[in-house]
């Protein structure tokens, strides 16, 4: 059902920033007067994204560090709303 | 008390003020009408001061406004400042005193956004609504925000005398590649509030102003984003003003006072403690200003038992002042509030064809 390409490198968008802020105990993203909260699951996946991984290796990452299997399909989901959104841009 | 007050989370949102000075006469501007008579400016130590213990408290969205901020020269030192603490930074300006030099010295101190404000779309309302002379200069620091690659945000603050322009505001923002468009409805407070009489604009050029917008996303697609923020006047809720005051925002005004956001300074009885004497953190946590509009302690009828009380907080607490002399009151935006027709009838009068009783007041000392 998704979209992105296993061989994308994702990266944050142009004028955006994400960051760790121990007082919110989350990563956000930062842009132009606004500011969106993560979760847990989309501020792993988004701290991952830095245009020279490849959407398979985000997951194979992913599924290493949480000793789990088969994130693809849901990583691949939140890339691709997270494209649709601009927090993420795809490196040509 | 903590019932009475709940503990708040912390300023996700500081704004500096760093000086009421600018060389903008706007009949618009928000700033109080007697900016002039305010003590002297926070230091530049100050203002470093503020921001690592706003950071430390976990604020993370900085806004540096005025007044035209770049009036300061120490706006670099700032912008350095908080970027090594971590701050995504926005500089609010009218453009005036950003030369392509000052915008190479922001950049490598690390701001990340500037907000652009235009008056309009053409030259002559322009300068004239600004009562400066500065289209020009203006479309000149567009151009340079592009070029470095900034994020650009045109910020045009809409009312009765410019609305029906709102297509040319597009094409212009257009032309100059904008990211994004605020067509922000004047809010009545400060100097608007002053002119309120000949900012208002009638219904039918609201709705057409709408028309307009919607007509140009539907033909431009996402590339360039356009917000339409409604004039809560013609609303029949009031806005969830700040979040409610005390809940995200903070903001320090120029001379240091603290405050829950940037119009609170006219709510009478409220002792805003200024960073000069106190920190931060007890300011936001402990003082009985930012305390006294947290949780509905404060509210009386008809919020006090309204469902909608957790949702916008019974609106603005300037604007129920400004309008029923009780900061306490329900926002008369609010069709449930027995003040509500002092905004029917401001709307019912902006109906009227534009007769000219009054002259605009421009922003100026006094």
């Amino acid at each position: 059902m998704t979209t992105i390409a296993a061989s994308a490198k994702p990266a944050i968008g142009r004028g955006l920033r994400l960051q760790w802020e121990p007082a919110q105990n989350a990563h956000v993203l930062l842009y132009p007067e606004g500011m969106i909260k993560l979760n847990g699951s989309a501020g792993e996946i988004m701290k991952r994204c830095d245009g020279v991984r490849t959407v398979s290796e985000i997951t194979a990452d992913l599924e290493r560090s949480f000793a789990t299997t088969g994130l693809g399909d849901d990583v691949a989901a939140f890339i691709d709303l997270a494209l649709q959104k601009k927090w993420l841009e795809v490196c040509s | 008390m903590s019932e009475l007050h709940p503990r708040p989370g912390p300023p996700l949102w500081l704004l500096c003020e760093l000086t009421y000075r600018c060389p903008l006469h706007c009949v618009f501007c928000y700033n109080p009408v007697d900016f002039s008579r305010t003590g002297a400016e926070l230091t530049t130590a100050d203002w470093l001061r503020v921001l690592a213990e706003a950071r430390a408290l976990g604020a993370v969205q900085l806004g540096l406004s005025g007044g035209e901020p770049l009036v300061r020269d120490d706006v670099e030192i700032i912008v350095a400042a908080a970027h090594d603490l971590g701050f995504y930074i926005n500089l609010i300006t009218s453009g005036v005193g950003l030369n392509e030099e000052r915008l190479q010295a922001l950049k490598r101190a690390g701001l990340d956004h500037i907000q652009l404000s235009f008056q309009d779309s053409t030259r002559q309302m322009n300068d004239f609504l600004s009562s400066t002379r500065t289209f020009e200069l203006k479309s000149k620091v567009a151009a340079l925000i592009k070029k470095y690659e900034y994020p650009m945000v045109l910020n045009v603050v809409l009312h009765r005398l410019n609305i029906d322009h709102v297509g040319e505001i597009l094409a212009m923002a257009k032309t100059m590649e904008a990211d994004y468009v605020e067509l922000a409805n004047t809010q009545y407070y400060g100097w608007a509030f002053k002119n309120r009489e000949q900012l208002l604009p009638s219904r039918a050029q609201l709705a057409r102003a709408e028309e307009v917008t919607q007509r140009f996303r539907a033909e431009n697609g996402e590339g360039m984003r356009v917000f339409f923020v409604v004039p809560d006047y013609f609303e029949r809720r009031p806005k969830a003003c700040m979040n409610g005051l005390g809940s995200l925002f903070l903001t320090i005004a120029p001379d240091g006072c603290a405050l829950p956001c940037q119009a609170a300074r006219m709510l009478p009885g409220l002792d805003f403690p200024n960073v000069r004497v106190a920190s931060i953190k007890s300011i936001w946590y402990d003082s009985p200003a930012f305390n006294h509009f947290r949780g509905d302690a404060w509210m009386k009828e008809p919020c006090r038992s309204c469902p909608e009380k957790s949702k916008d907080f019974g609106g603005c607490r300037c604007q129920a002042y400004l309008l029923t002399g009780d900061a306490a009151n329900a926002d008369p935006v609010c069709d449930l509030s027995p003040h509500h027709h002092l905004v029917t009838e401001a709307v019912a009068r902006a109906e009227r064809p534009f007769v000219s009783e009054k002259p605009l007041v421009f922003r100026d000392h006094r």
